[in-house]
């Protein structure tokens, strides 16, 4: 027996949300055997990871918050991957994105009178940072033919210890007992709240509205045609005369750019100063989102809050049922496995067909 | 609609969420690493866990592991909203999130572990680990053959500066001209990397290893070689019975449950507590892998220290440069240790400023 | 310095590399059919837990080697699953399979915390492993570091020598032609990416079982994307893969010991080397081959469905 795969002539739409939801489903069935293994009722487990967290107005927030920088880097990174650029350093220009805006923070600590201006400095500082940051691979590429993969890898760690080398050295706290943070920021320099608690900050807001740009952008701007063109078929860019070495750059920058912006976001909305980590990891974790969101916005934006869903039940489900961390990992892995499996539905028709594999 | 949608719910949490037994005081924890970490993060949960079998009848504890300081103040306050009366934060970076989140709960009780910054539902503790550093800087002069000690440092903050120094002292109280090789390597734990530590210590002559980072691996390094070794937050006895002389061990227990009898009996008060060995909150684990004679200095200064006999940082203490930190016949004063961000006389390296 | 302190020194530069070796050169096999796995990470570190756990629970290091080896394949299956057998996307699939891998691997470990084994048992050949200055280094490492090299050379002869080696190479350049000459593409691709797990998986157990000989969650620390740097770093030639593993595992040696010989730069500065060394050695690469055009595998990370 052997699979066969025969492309559909069209996107099928009813389709294209069958197969993600067939996915949830198959993940949730399988992660109930797994919480079942473990002594839970899968009930109360599927309550702790997906009713708990929406029942309530202040998870509502922290999913927002949590959704927030994922769907933000996400969404500069489907730029990258759907003209295939492989991009995974989003973590780096991330943590350079906050570090630079931090340190515009610190620099006018203290500024009396008119002070409207730093919010936005620090935001357009941590963008820039991140593009700045996202050119040396995409330079290297386009002049050297460097693998962008690795250096953008590495340097991910190289952004990690330049952040740690700075809050424990030059930008700590002179009054904290030389521990590891910088003084907390101004109130100009952190970005507003939106409701009472302190929890839900402007951030999001920005975040949603990169979402929205890059949704035109990438539908109805050349670039954007350049960008899906390139991505579908190389040889046909080539002959409508694309710049392969400009859409690398042009792709890299937004990457960057939206990574820088969110590091920033996250410094000044959540955090409020520079310490040793910013960082739980989101530049990896919205190259999932950007895949679980098929590259299209929209979609990067459902699966950004849907992977701040199973985080925020996760820590629930450890808390009332004692489930192990490992299980949500695993659970959100498996999740991205169906999806990812599930996609093949879209694209073509599947046939088992006798005979070997060929 | 939406109201009787919520409350229905509600009501289905309510049902498939796990029985409560009322009156119970919920106590959380938060952990920066995996419990499995067997050490520091490991350490605290042991006290959870003696704490739930002091009172299983009065509390009930839970935790969250692995909780990235960036991401801590939505653990935190996920804990305070599940009805918890008492929290423990366990790592120095959850310190502004702790003090945020406690604004918004006044009633409920916060510890939070190594930070200086308290409020009327904050307390915060600490160990003073460099008591036991010191006991371990003695045995190290006694018995090292080539007079250097290998030292394998996490991250340049004031608790392991000050541990350094303590080590350095009470070697030097043995042996003036002992010598310490210092290897950051950036990290809590990385067991590879702790391990290439070990082996590069070990390559240039140091025959005794101590560790300020949390896996056994450069115990068992030291093992491997036939070397000694110092275990570190936990006893790693079982990782390396030929080499592990003694280890620090942090605690929790006895802090733990004293904090939670004080919330339940209503006489909790924020405080900052500070305790040593004389607390029982440092403790040296069995003195192994050692002559007699050696292990008899090492009980008289864990003795001594417990008594306020001796002091890791009595005077003089000459920084690196030559300038007295220390007056002769003075001790360090706390803020100075806690802030420690210099080397003593006799260390050959450098501190990132 | 001492002939005997640089043997210590070569000793843990080999040993420091041996897991990178063994599971970049899985992953250059892979790579060389066409198909990028990124999920080195997540099969490595699965491969450190169920193999720990199986010495356990059968007190032999080779069950426990087989078995980690058995995990890394396990995973690696479902992602051939997917990207062979349904053409989605490997960059994604990778990725799905390393945070997957990470969890899967705290779960099976959680009961094996704190427990110890001795380290894999090394060489010892009386005589040889005494000679001063090389016999440790040649003639006194445990199994796995034979493996890895050993691992290597067959590898290089399959790819260059035999027959099969030069139809994966060339599944690798280009899947349709080989496909249109009634090669059988999916199979050999399947059974490449089943290779390069079992080599995760064995890598990850050389970590549990004689690096540091126990089980710790995420103990793996990033060395699987390390190995995936290295297939590109050595342009997926094997010799130049075990050279690139040397130059990385001798950058974190050696800054440890310059430290520990207190050179006086701050950790982060030392610590951050390996990785920029490895961005110098990258472009000093690529400068030397301008005109030669990219090494790379051509059908490298693009899908493959035999109808189009």
């Amino acid at each position: 027996m052997r699979l066969d795969l025969v492309p559909r002539a069209g996107r099928s739409p009813f389709a294209a949300i069958l197969a993600p939801a067939l996915a949830f489903l198959a993940s949730v069935l399988l992660g109930g055997v797994a919480v079942s293994l473990l002594g839970v009722s899968p009930t109360a487990a599927f309550a702790a990871y997906f009713i708990a967290p929406l029942s309530e107005l202040w998870s509502l927030q922290e999913i927002a918050l949590k959704a927030a920088p994922l769907a933000l880097i996400a969404t500069g990174l489907a730029f990258c991957y759907r003209a295939n650029l492989w991009n995974i350093g989003a973590e780096g220009q991330f943590v350079v994105g906050g570090l630079a805006g931090g340190c515009v923070a610190l620099a006018t600590q203290g500024s009396a009178g008119f002070t409207f201006w730093i919010l936005p400095t620090m935001l357009a500082a941590g963008t820039l940072a991140g593009i700045v940051y996202a050119m040396i691979p995409a330079v290297l590429k386009v002049q050297l033919g460097v693998s962008e993969i690795l250096t953008s890898l590495m340097l991910v760690y190289v952004a990690e210890l330049l952040l740690d080398y700075m809050a424990r050295g030059p930008l700590r706290d002179p009054a904290g007992y030389n521990f590891p943070q910088s003084v907390a920021f101004d109130a100009a320099a952190r970005l507003p709240y939106l409701m009472e608690g302190e929890t839900l900050h402007a951030g999001v807001l920005v975040a949603f509205a990169s979402v929205v740009l890059a949704t035109i952008v990438l539908g109805r701007t050349l670039f954007g045609f350049e960008v899906r063109v390139v991505g579908a078929s190389p040889r046909a860019a080539r002959f409508a005369g694309f710049s392969e070495a400009r859409l690398t750059l042009a792709a890299f920058a937004v990457s960057g750019g939206a990574a820088g912006l969110a590091g920033i976001a996250e410094v000044a909305g959540k955090i409020g100063q520079l310490q040793p980590t910013i960082s739980p990891g989101y530049g990896f974790t919205a190259i999932i989102v950007a895949f679980l969101g098929r590259l299209s916005p929209p979609g990067i934006l459902v699966a950004a809050l849907v992977i701040a869903l199973t985080t925020i039940g996760g820590e629930g489900a450890q808390i009332d049922l004692r489930l192990p961390l490992d299980l949500t990992r695993a659970f959100q892995g498996l999740l991205l496995a169906f999806v990812l499996g599930a996609d093949v539905l879209t694209r073509f028709k599947v046939r088992l067909v006798p005979g070997g594999a060929r | 609609m939406r109201h009787s949608f919520c409350a229905c719910l509600g009501a289905f949490l309510l049902l498939l969420g796990p029985a409560q037994a009322e009156g119970k005081l919920k106590v959380g924890f938060v952990y920066v690493g995996p419990v499995a970490d067997y050490g520091y993060s490991f350490q605290h949960d042991l006290s959870r866990k003696a704490l739930a079998e002091a009172m299983p009848d009065k509390v009930e504890t839970t935790y969250l592991e692995n909780v990235p300081e960036a991401d801590s103040e939505r653990a935190i306050e996920k804990l305070a909203r599940s009805g918890m009366g008492l929290i423990f934060t366990t790592s120095f970076g959850f310190m502004e999130p702790t003090l945020k989140v406690a604004k918004k709960f006044p009633t409920v009780k916060f510890e939070h572990a190594t930070g200086y910054k308290r409020a009327a539902n904050v307390s915060t503790y600490s160990a003073r680990f460099y008591e036991g550093r010191y006991v371990c800087g003695k045995i190290a002069a006694k018995l090292s053959k080539t007079g250097t000690v290998g030292y394998i440092a996490s991250f340049p903050i004031p608790e392991v500066v000050s541990g350094i120094n303590a080590f350095m002292l009470g070697a030097q109280s043995v042996n003036p001209n002992v010598k310490v090789k210092i290897v950051w390597v950036n990290t809590w734990f990385d067991p590879g990397k702790e391990a290439e530590a070990a082996k590069a210590l070990l390559a240039q002559g140091a025959d005794i290893l101590t560790q300020h980072t949390d896996s056994a691996a450069p115990l068992q390094e030291a093992e491997k070689q036939g070397k000694l070794a110092f275990g570190q937050s936990s006893d790693q006895y079982r990782f390396a019975p030929k080499a592990q002389l003694t280890a620090i061990v942090d605690d929790w227990n006895g802090y733990v449950i004293s904090e939670a009898k004080a919330v339940l009996d209503g006489s909790w008060k924020s405080h900052d507590t500070w305790g040593g060995i004389k607390d029982g909150l440092v403790v040296l684990a069995p003195f192994t892998n050692m002559p007699a004679d050696v292990k008899a200095m090492a009980e008289d200064t864990v003795k001594a220290i417990a008594a306020g006999r001796t002091h890791p940082f009595a005077g003089p203490v000459t920084k690196q440069d030559g300038t007295v930190a220390v007056k002769d016949g003075e001790t360090a004063p706390d803020p100075m240790i806690l802030g420690m961000n210099w080397y003593v006389k006799g260390i050959d390296d450098k501190l990132p400023q | 310095m001492t002939l005997d302190m640089v043997q210590m020194i070569l000793v843990t530069v080999l040993t420091a590399a041996t897991p990178l070796i063994i599971a970049a050169i899985g992953e250059l096999v892979v790579e060389r059919a066409g198909v990028l796995n990124l999920g080195v990470e997540g099969m490595m570190i699965c491969g450190a837990a169920v193999g720990f756990a199986a010495a356990i629970e059968t007190g032999s290091t080779l069950l426990g080697a087989l078995a980690g080896a058995g995990a890394g394949l396990g995973l690696a299956s479902v992602f051939g699953l997917l990207t062979v057998g349904l053409a989605a996307n490997q960059v994604a699939s990778g990725l799905a399979l390393t945070i997957l891998g990470l969890g899967l691997s705290g779960l099976v470990g959680t009961s094996y915390v704190g427990l110890k084994r001795d380290p894999a048992p090394h060489l010892d050949i009386p005589g040889l492993s005494d000679l001063p200055g090389i016999g440790q280094l040649l003639f006194g490492q445990d199994a796995f570091v034979y493996a890895g090299l050993a691992l290597t050379i067959a590898v290089s002869w399959f790819l260059w020598r035999t027959r099969g080696g030069l139809i994966l190479r060339a599944i690798g350049d280009d899947h349709t032609a080989t496909h249109a000459l009634g090669l059988p593409v999916r199979k050999l691709r399947f059974l490449a990416v089943l290779f390069g797990g079992a080599c995760a998986g064995l890598a990850g157990s050389y970590l549990s079982l004689a690096y540091t000989p126990f089980w710790a969650p995420a103990m793996t620390a990033g060395r699987g994307w390390i190995a995936l740097a290295l297939v590109v770093f050595a342009s997926w030639r094997p010799a130049r893969l075990v050279a690139g593993a040397i130059l990385f595992g001798g950058a974190t040696v050696l800054q440890l010991h310059a430290q520990a010989a207190s050179i006086g730069l701050p950790g982060q500065v030392l610590s951050a080397l390996p990785y920029l060394a490895t961005i110098v050695a990258l472009v000093l690469l690529s400068l030397g081959r301008r005109q030669g055009g990219s090494l790379a595998p051509a059908a490298l990370g693009r899908d493959f469905t035999p109808h189009r």
